[in-house]
């Protein structure tokens, strides 16, 4: 049997499988189908500094090997994760991370530091990348200067592990992960969802509420893995990757990108156990290989 | 609990041109308990156009025979995949989802379900349920013909049934809004599943008679679980997921304008 354990800047993780944020919930709602002990960690969903309700209904629509979605950051703020959200989540049997987002630097940084004070979050992913929030999220993750603002800014109140989620909507992911390293940033994962559109002929409207959303799914992958392999030869800290990942094959090849950790997103959906299966997928893979650890795949591909 | 599980199909009877009855089974375990108007999610297998799983109603559950049904209408490319199925062939079956409808409230209650199309589905497991626990079941189904009428003999072991069809073929000709009984008989509350236009006439005709009414929502969703927030719907509280906090929702929840 392999050895799975992770370390991303500190955080320790039994297994490299992470869930994306956005796609498990607080990881609660999967506790009848899974045993979340299984699990590296769940990253939960988007937490903001006040309370959200998101985008109108129709926000999903079913694309060919994917999906869009604009579900717009629908959350019940910091102080409501505090009080009632956390003290639910806090002793699940593994690594609990909260994806923190935010509209200006200062809703980013307060947030982060509601979060710094809880004892069970070893880590934050902050989601510099949400395509489906006007003067949101992306806005700061499609610049160097943004990317690098937003992180400085949080780095100065946040003291665990920092991780910074990408967008793929940019003209080099490389440029912006630099900048975010040299904020101060201890790990980076990508890829957010890919922005796309789709539309209903028939009624000639588009079919999510606000236009646009964000694509996810196999759809995505090899942007992906392309994506992973650019910024792993670029930047010095982790990278976790993530993007259409449904089998440990798929996440095998992240690894092979680059990727010290792989989260699985859109495949919950579809299969409720599909982490796990992941998770269990890569050891039989390393044991067929003859590998010992993850290390020996991470970055082989030049 | 909620369970993933490897159903078997028994049969897949094809009603009429647009609809199957899908009839799975258990070949392992009991199947896991079902209130009545609570969902499925199956995992339909084959094609990059059907990447998400389907949700559709528990349309009976025979607990002798430890059978689940599904009645479908073939709407889209994965329906049509689903209406395929061979007995003996295979179904992932994630089950059971929402919260359903509302349990009996006092003995010898008068419940008038009101169904359209294929919103009928869950009314037959519903029927079933409150007749078998001491109220007092009418069916009210509506169709745009006589041919698009399903399982009648089905739901008249539970209650009385009326029928509306748009073309004047079977029972009376409009919509269920329109049927007599409605004027005729006095009931305690209603249930309602079928298109949103239809569910929203009987919601205006239950507040306008001060009558209770709950209707059964069917947004697209993604996982079914509350986890995507994919599926949500405007109420008094703000939007919730329709997968978790329904499809089950009291006309007074919503913020439909009616």
């Amino acid at each position: 049997m392999a050895n799975l354990n992770v370390n991303i800047a500190g955080l320790q993780l039994r297994n490299p499988v992470l869930t994306a944020s956005g796609t498990f919930g607080y990881g609660v709602e999967y506790a009848d189908l899974i045993n979340l002990a299984d699990l590296g960690g769940i990253i939960v969903k988007g937490t903001t500094l006040h309370p959200r309700e998101g985008n109108d209904y129709p926000r999903m629509a079913e694309t060919p090997s994917g999906m869009l979605n604009c579900v717009g950051l629908q959350n019940k703020g910091v102080e409501y994760f505090c009080q009632h959200i956390y003290p639910e989540i806090k002793d699940l049997p593994t690594q609990v991370i909260v994806n923190v987002s935010g509209s200006s630097i200062e809703d980013y940084a307060e947030c982060a530091a509601h979060i710094d004070a809880l004892d069970n979050i070893p880590a934050i992913e902050l989601n510099i990348s949400c395509p489906n929030v006007r003067q949101g999220g992306m806005a700061f993750g499609v610049t160097t200067e943004g990317a690098s603002a937003v992180v400085k800014a949080v780095r100065e109140v946040y003291h665990k592990t920092l991780i910074v989620k990408l967008s793929p909507n940019v003209t080099s992911i490389s440029d912006i992960a630099l900048a975010v390293e040299d904020a101060g940033a201890d790990a980076v994962s990508l890829i957010n969802t890919l922005m796309g559109m789709a539309i209903d002929i028939e009624h000639r409207r588009p079919k999510l509420s606000i236009q646009t959303g964000g694509l996810s799914g196999p759809a995505v992958r090899p942007v992906a893995v392309r994506c992973v392999w650019q910024v792993a030869r670029a930047v010095h800290i982790p990278v976790i990757g993530l993007g259409g990942i449904m089998t440990a094959e798929d996440a095998i090849e992240f690894f092979m990108a680059g990727a010290s950790a792989i989260e699985v997103g859109t495949a919950n959906f579809i299969d409720p156990t599909a982490s796990v299966r992941i998770a269990q997928g890569i050891n039989q893979w390393l044991d067929r290989h003859g590998c010992r650890s993850l290390d020996e795949i991470i970055g082989c591909i030049a | 609990m909620k369970q993933l599980l490897d159903l078997c199909v028994v049969a897949c009877d094809h009603l009429n041109e647009r609809n199957v009855l899908l009839r799975l089974t258990s070949t392992c375990a009991p199947l896991p308990h079902c209130r009545p108007g609570q969902f499925v999610q199956v995992k339909v297998d084959g094609s990059a156009t059907t990447f998400l799983r389907r949700p559709i109603s528990i349309h009976f559950i025979d607990t002798e025979k430890n059978e689940l049904w599904l009645l479908v209408q073939l709407v889209g490319e994965g329906t049509h995949a689903l209406a395929r199925l061979q007995p003996g062939d295979s179904l992932n079956v994630l089950m059971p989802l929402g919260n359903g409808f509302s349990p009996v409230q006092k003995p010898g209650e008068q419940v008038l379900l009101i169904g359209g199309g294929v919103g009928i589905a869950p009314l037959l497991e519903y029927g079933k349920y409150l007749k078998n626990n001491g109220a007092v079941p009418t069916f009210l189904l509506g169709a745009r013909s006589g041919c698009d009428l399903l399982q009648l003999p089905l739901f008249e072991k539970y209650g009385p049934v009326y029928v509306t069809t748009e073309d004047g073929s079977q029972g009376e000709k409009g919509f269920v809004t329109q049927h007599s009984i409605l004027q005729r008989n006095s009931f305690d509350r209603i249930s309602v599943c079928g298109p949103k236009p239809m569910m929203m006439a009987v919601a205006r005709y239950a507040r306008q008679s001060n009558l209770p009414c709950e209707v059964s929502l069917e947004n697209m969703m993604a996982c079914g679980l509350g986890a995507c927030l994919c599926c949500v719907e405007k109420t008094v509280r703000g939007n919730v997921c329709v997968c978790t906090e329904g499809p089950v929702f009291n006309i007074e929840e919503l913020t439909w304008q009616i």
